[in-house]
């Protein structure tokens, strides 16, 4: 554990000070942490938390390590992939551009647009985490992901203010990392031998965690218009390379939402 | 060589965005307009993973009963939308996936 120091001088103030970002939330899992906060009890309830979506990704994983070995990736190179990137969707481009025997420099470009989703993640964090050392800031940022910011974002929206939420993230990111190591090393190992992953239907489970993250959000119109938009755009242009779709998506959402709200003010609509 | 090239470009490439925000947190300074439309980010960002998950195949959109995603969906939508219940929301919405998609293979 490279991150055992204490750093609670810091970490008590690494809350957000303002009440706005705790209106949307409804949250049920934190009572018990919010009684007793301790360290490791968000670190553990963290990992337990994505659970599901780490489920959800054991199939992936599998079908990464087994497809890029027989695109011609080096099983070292297969682990060290899983190992210093760790980023699915952009593993999974890289694979298959290596099977068309695309140049190493082309597929550096794509990883960088596929990924930059997270840079809309890593600003709603900031909030959250902009008083953290340095010591932490690199691993959870290294360690940041689709599922983890699902999962994190909602404890650092719940209404407690729990000093230690940033162990809570690094549980759950922790947990995500070590399950794509182990999944990659099986694909590589059994891969051959392991039937048809993708048909398991594990991956569903991704779907179904974020519905039940989603709709408790549904609280005012402009939530529902934005979520509603979103989901629309990502269908419509689910064509578009590289995660595009999906950052579009992300964009247009937001915009409704936020056009929404001016429509919607100063009353309500009942 | 060449791998070891792409690892290290494909990890810097993702480290530089995952970390650049973070990095710069204490010297940024968020306005409240944009704090509140961030407010959006995690439903509009999840609701776009899902519904092409859930309604697309080999790039069409599949609706009716024979989409056992659609299904398994439509149960955690209502579960979620009735118990606010994470976990049962999971449990059931997978349970009604894999029920209805065995179903439809034994049936159909």
């Amino acid at each position: 554990m490279p991150f055992s120091q204490s750093h609670s001088s810091q970490s008590h103030n690494s809350r957000p000070h303002s009440s706005q970002y705790h209106q949307l939330s409804s949250h049920d899992q934190d009572a018990d942490l919010a009684k007793a906060p301790s360290a490791w009890r968000e670190f553990w309830t963290g990992a337990r938390d994505i659970i599901p979506l780490v489920v959800g990704a054991i199939p992936f994983g599998i079908i990464f390590g087994t497809l890029a070995t027989n695109n011609g990736l080096s099983p070292a190179a297969t682990l060290a992939m899983s190992a210093f990137v760790f980023a699915g969707s952009s593993q999974f481009i890289a694979a298959g551009m290596l099977a068309v025997k695309t140049g190493w420099l082309l597929i550096v470009l794509t990883t960088f647009v596929v990924n930059l989703r997270h840079l809309l993640y890593a600003v709603s964090l900031v909030p959250y985490i902009k008083q953290l050392p340095q010591t932490w800031k690199v691993p959870l940022a290294f360690l940041l992901t689709d599922e983890a910011f699902a999962v994190v974002i909602r404890r650092y929206e719940s209404e407690d203010t729990a000093p230690f939420k940033h162990w809570y993230y690094l549980g759950a990111a922790l947990a995500m990392y070590l399950n794509w190591q182990l999944c990659t090393v099986l694909g590589i190992t059994l891969g051959q031998l392991i039937p048809n992953a993708a048909d398991w239907g594990l991956d569903f489970a991704m779907s179904v965690t974020f519905i039940g993250m989603v709709i408790p959000y549904l609280k005012r119109q402009p939530m529902v218009i934005a979520v509603v938009v979103a989901g629309l755009v990502a269908l419509l242009s689910a064509s578009l390379p590289h995660k595009l779709g999906l950052m579009l998506a992300a964009v247009m959402g937001i915009g409704a939402g936020v056009v929404s709200e001016r429509l919607f003010r100063p009353p309500l609509v009942q | 060589m060449t791998e070891v090239l792409l690892i290290l470009g494909m990890a810097i490439a993702t480290f530089a965005i995952r970390y650049v925000m973070f990095g710069a947190s204490s010297r940024i300074k968020l306005s409240p307009g944009l704090l509140s439309a961030l407010r959006y980010v995690p439903p509009v960002v999840l609701s776009a993973i899902v519904v092409p998950e859930v309604l697309l195949n080999d790039g069409s959109v599949h609706v009716g009963y024979m989409n056992a995603r659609l299904v398994g969906a439509i149960a955690a939508i209502a579960i979620s939308y009735f118990t606010r219940n994470l976990l049962l929301t999971i449990v059931v919405g997978m349970a009604v996936f894999f029920g209805w998609q065995s179903a439809l293979t034994h049936l159909i």
